[in-house]
């Protein structure tokens, strides 16, 4: 068991190999500002990523539709269930059917960037990503997503 | 398949089905089928953006089925001009009326109201979205001609970029697999998602750069206007906009059976001798829309 320099939680989540810096856009997108004791740790050495962010959120088991919302920051991070002090799941992130309140609308003319409307986008392809507006069906690809 | 209680936002909500009924029940409003079946509805028409032609359209199509018609065209809505967002504004019409019809300039703004209202919404265009009554009435115009779309194949002329009615449309017939060909300068291109959406849904889809290279013959023409400030040099405008015109040259070398369609308002794209022409059916498109638009609303508010 690698030791590290963030203490170890007994009961709760463990988000790891999130890029580095990313963690608090992680904290803001899973809405977890007012959820407890969190441990943040930036800037790790990690082999698979060089750097990364770790995040440990104490008594709360995240379900994987809201760790999926974090895909398009942190594709690669590994989500890991702690209770009891054990080990009790491990999972990938992968790609939700939508995301909601997450991705800018790239359109200026879309109702989403004027009126205060919460973004909605369906992935309608996986590999290249592409994206599709709820509201003004706009397709917008990887390389042009924006995170709010 | 009902579209009661329905919003007819975009034509990506629509099933083939849905489709087939309302083209079935226009014809049978055309027809004379249907008397005064809005009586006692009221209709309001939001237009936001100001269309002169589209509201008058929905205003007399409810008229004549008897509804009451309440609205506003452009700003002169004064709770608007105060600055009222659009959700305010739709949550309160919502208690005058038992439909809204709206027009505005924002995409995804008759999405964002029927989501927010409490009565059916029906989109009469958002930006440079969707306007789906538009897509309605150019199906039911081609039913008119062609009972199967499947074996139909369909030319697309002009501006494919821009145009929301081709994309719209486009889309429609995709989903019986109509061939198609899409002709536009390079500048004007169909954007590619939306070729490979067409294309997904089991068309044989073509992209070409002018008419004479189609080699077969085909059933339907349907031209769109290209906008002179699409184009940075106004010689590049003159020239591409020359090579796209309608001519009865044109149509006579396309075959005595092509029908030319067009959304209108019509430019100079096609010549006015054409008018005349049996071929020409854009001014019974035109006429359509009153019985495609009763149609729809009465399908909506169910009282057909
Ligand atoms: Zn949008």
């Amino acid at each position: 068991m690698k030791t590290y320099k963030v203490y170890a939680i007994n009961d709760g989540t463990v988000i790891d190999h999130i890029p580095a810096t990313k963690a608090l856009k992680v904290i803001d997108i899973l809405g977890l500002e007012n959820e407890g004791i969190l441990t943040i740790g930036i800037g790790f050495t990690s082999q698979k990523l060089g750097r990364k962010d770790i995040i440990k959120i104490e008594n709360k088991y995240l379900e994987k539709e809201e760790t999926d919302k974090i895909s398009l920051i942190a594709p690669q991070a590994t989500i890991n269930i702690i209770k009891n002090g054990k080990l009790k799941e491990k999972r990938k992130i992968e790609l939700p059917d939508e995301y909601v309140g997450i991705v800018k609308c790239s359109n200026p003319n879309c109702i989403t960037s004027v009126e205060k409307v919460k973004t909605r986008f369906k992935v309608i392809n996986r590999a290249p990503l592409m994206l599709r507006c709820h509201y003004c069906e706009r397709v917008i690809s990887y390389d042009e997503v924006e995170i709010l | 398949m009902s579209l009661k209680g329905m919003s007819i936002i975009s034509i990506r909500d629509m099933e083939k089905e849905h489709l087939e009924e309302v083209i079935r029940v226009a014809g049978e409003v055309k027809r004379g089928k249907h008397k005064n079946f809005l009586k006692g509805k009221v209709i309001s028409t939001l237009f936001f953006e100001p269309s002169t032609r589209t509201r008058l359209s929905f205003e007399s199509a409810a008229k004549q089925m008897g509804a009451e018609v309440i609205g506003f065209a452009g700003s002169d809505y004064t709770s608007v001009k105060k600055g009222e967002s659009l959700g305010d504004t739709i949550k309160t019409v919502s208690g005058y009326c038992d439909l809204i019809v709206m027009r505005h300039h924002l995409e995804g703004s008759a999405r964002y109201a029927s989501e927010v209202a409490s009565v059916p919404v029906i989109n009469a265009g958002d930006g440079a979205n969707q306007h789906p009554t538009q897509t309605f009435l150019d199906l039911f115009t081609i039913r008119e001609y062609f009972q199967d779309f499947s074996s139909l194949k369909v030319a697309f002329l002009g501006d494919l970029k821009y145009g929301r009615t081709v994309h719209s449309l486009a889309y429609a017939l995709s989903l019986y697999k109509t061939t198609i060909w899409l002709i536009s300068p390079d500048l004007l291109r169909m954007p590619q998602f939306l070729v490979e959406e067409l294309r997904a849904n089991g068309s044989s889809v073509r992209e070409i750069d002018n008419l004479e290279q189609i080699q077969e013959t085909f059933d339907i023409l349907y031209v769109t206007r290209i906008q002179r400030e699409r184009f940075g040099d106004p010689q590049e405008y003159m020239k591409v906009a020359g090579s796209y015109r309608i001519t009865r040259g044109v149509i006579e070398s396309l075959g005595k059976n092509i029908k030319i369609m067009h959304p209108l308002p019509r430019v100079d794209e096609i010549d006015f001798d054409v008018d005349t022409m049996d071929n020409a059916i854009y001014f019974k498109q035109a006429h359509n829309g009153i019985p495609v638009r009763q149609a729809i609303l009465g399908l909506v508010l169910g009282t057909i």
